[in-house]
């Protein structure tokens, strides 16, 4: 018997699997009518979850542990069965920054080279001293939720400099759709979010890109499929579906040969409603840089393949230390253990067995 | 006697918030302020400092919102969106309706009800108002078409405008399809033997 689920996402390149499932034929595959539902927020997504208008939804893991443990004022507990990429993030600042920070970087370490983390975070905070001397206003960053590994690789970066994030440089959220004309206002001075927002600031000719997320942080945690923490174990047949119908889709987009077509079915207007051949860039790892620098290779820029959709209990770690950086929690007892609990690899280990 | 409350309302639809406005003015609160979102939600609170903020959830800076609490340095009191565990019908109502809530710290949460429910009904009555439009404005599109087709009728068959029309209704009820359906196919046809 066919099972229907109506399955909720944001508009962004790491949708790529559930698009694929939905699309190319894979949650038919596995007798799945795969609804998917566009939304416009993490908050969104989450309450649409909680009160079952979706089965399940395109999460950020550390979103889904946040929702979990309560922490934020809501309480919806989330369990991610199968995660749906890691990477894929990158740091964008806008064009008049990113000349400041490669003058302040002049004749540092490394020859001044931007593209090392170290020396960027260290021109970082030679600018952030300057505008502080010189009674300017402190910069302002911006990622596109407080749980996001976004807000973490900002933190973690911007710390190598000795530069806090939220003391020493505003910190804000802003919506994706909202970044590029953020950072063209000068609302914000750089930010950090998914593909495609970063390509699009630099084709928009705003904003330069930094670093990638693998400069900062290997396999990154990044979106993992929720369902509410109840139903994973209840509606185990669905679970097993979507999981195999995503892990089929995980081997078709891992052929380059078919990545022109994953492009296309991102494209559509239900979909991502962006230019195809900007999406395929990034499937490529071809990612336009800005700054007059020329495009640039990036080696699992963002990973699709069935290894990186294992939900390691273990990411809850990084993750769990990251919010803890970054302020939003005070470690308590069982915390980790609660954490570790939003990724049950169980199903997807018995699937691959 | 109970100061009053300020009430934001965030709304990208104009007609929509004037409703909501209009709805919480019923209700007794005079003090909001509506606006959207497009140029940072996270000013406008600064500016205006409410005890409470209402959102469509078509609104993407609801995640601004959720994050409030995290950058109370930049904002004079905390906020936290409006949960209330006891009572899960009422928020799955909000949450169908497509409304949120957030309160500013230290606000008891009785005193938002009231404003929840208002928001709630008048989010309901903005959306059946707008489907009720949708349904006029289909009607009118299966009108047109069901006229065009008559007319592509009446010039293939030399039929007068009520037989061109009989002909239709009798070929719909026979292949139990709906009269638009039939108008679309006889365009459709007529297009491709141009």
């Amino acid at each position: 018997m066919t099972l229907h689920l109506r399955v909720g996402f944001l508009p962004l390149v790491d949708a790529a699997l559930l698009v694929a499932a939905a699309d190319a034929g894979f949650a038919e595959g596995r007798g799945l009518a795969l609804e998917l539902v566009r939304d416009v927020s993490w908050s969104n997504l989450r309450d649409r979850l909680h009160v079952r208008l979706l089965d399940a939804a395109h999460m950020l893991a550390p979103a889904a542990i946040a929702s979990t443990l309560g922490i934020g004022g809501v309480t919806a507990p989330m369990a991610a069965p199968i995660l749906l990429n890691l990477n894929g993030n990158a740091v964008t600042v806008s064009t008049c920054r990113f000349e400041e920070l490669a003058r302040a970087a002049d004749g540092d370490l490394a020859d001044g080279d931007l593209a090392d983390p170290m020396v960027s975070a260290r021109a970082l905070a030679k600018l952030v001293g300057m505008r502080k001397a010189s009674g300017l206003p402190p910069l302002t960053f911006a990622a596109v939720f407080g749980f996001s590994s976004h807000t973490y690789l900002l933190c973690d970066w911007m710390a190598r400099g000795g530069v806090r994030l939220g003391q020493d440089v505003r910190f804000e959220v802003v919506p994706p759709v909202q970044t590029v004309e953020a950072l063209r206002s000068g609302r914000i001075d750089g930010f950090c979010a998914g593909a495609p927002w970063n390509t699009l600031a630099v084709a928009a000719g705003v904003g330069a890109i930094l670093h990638c997320g693998v400069d900062l942080q290997a396999d990154c945690p990044e979106k993992a499929l929720a369902w509410r923490a109840d139903d994973v174990e209840r509606r185990g047949e669905a679970v097993s579906r979507l999981n195999a119908a995503l892990v089929d889709a995980s081997r078709w987009a891992g052929a380059e040969t078919n990545w022109p077509r994953l492009a296309e079915l991102l494209a559509t207007p239900e979909r991502l409603g962006m230019p195809a051949d900007l999406i395929e860039a990034i499937l490529r790892g071809e990612i336009a840089q800005g700054g007059g620098r020329p495009v640039r290779p990036v080696a699992s820029y963002i990973r699709f393949d069935e290894k990186a959709l294992r939900p390691e209990p273990g990411h809850a770690d990084w993750l769990l230390a990251a919010m803890a950086r970054a302020g939003q929690l005070v470690p308590e007892l069982g915390m980790s253990e609660r954490a570790r609990a939003v990724f049950r690899p169980a199903a997807f280990d018995l699937m691959l067995s | 006697m109970t100061p009053a409350l300020k009430i934001l309302i965030v709304d990208a639809n104009p007609v929509r918030a004037a409703i909501i406005d209009e709805g919480l003015r019923e209700a007794g609160f005079t003090d909001l302020v509506r606006m959207d979102a497009t140029h940072g939600l996270v000013a406008a609170i600064e500016a205006h400092d409410p005890d409470v903020v209402v959102i469509d959830l078509e609104d993407p800076s609801r995640d601004a919102l959720a994050d409030m609490f995290l950058v109370s340095q930049h904002v004079k009191r905390p906020i936290t969106m409006f949960v209330d565990q006891s009572d899960a019908a009422s928020i799955e109502a909000a949450v169908e309706a497509g409304v949120s809530a957030y309160i500013v710290d230290g606000l008891k949460k009785e005193r938002l009800k009231p404003i929840l429910q208002t928001c709630i009904s008048r989010f309901n009555a903005f959306r059946k108002l707008r489907e009720e439009l949708d349904d006029v404005r289909s009607q009118l599109d299966d009108r047109k078409q069901i006229d065009r087709a008559k007319g592509i009728v009446m010039r293939l068959k030399g039929l007068a405008e009520e037989e061109a029309y009989a002909l239709m209704r009798r070929t719909a009820m026979n292949e139990k399809r709906k009269l638009v359906e039939i108008a679309r196919s006889i365009i459709t046809a007529a297009e491709v033997l141009k």
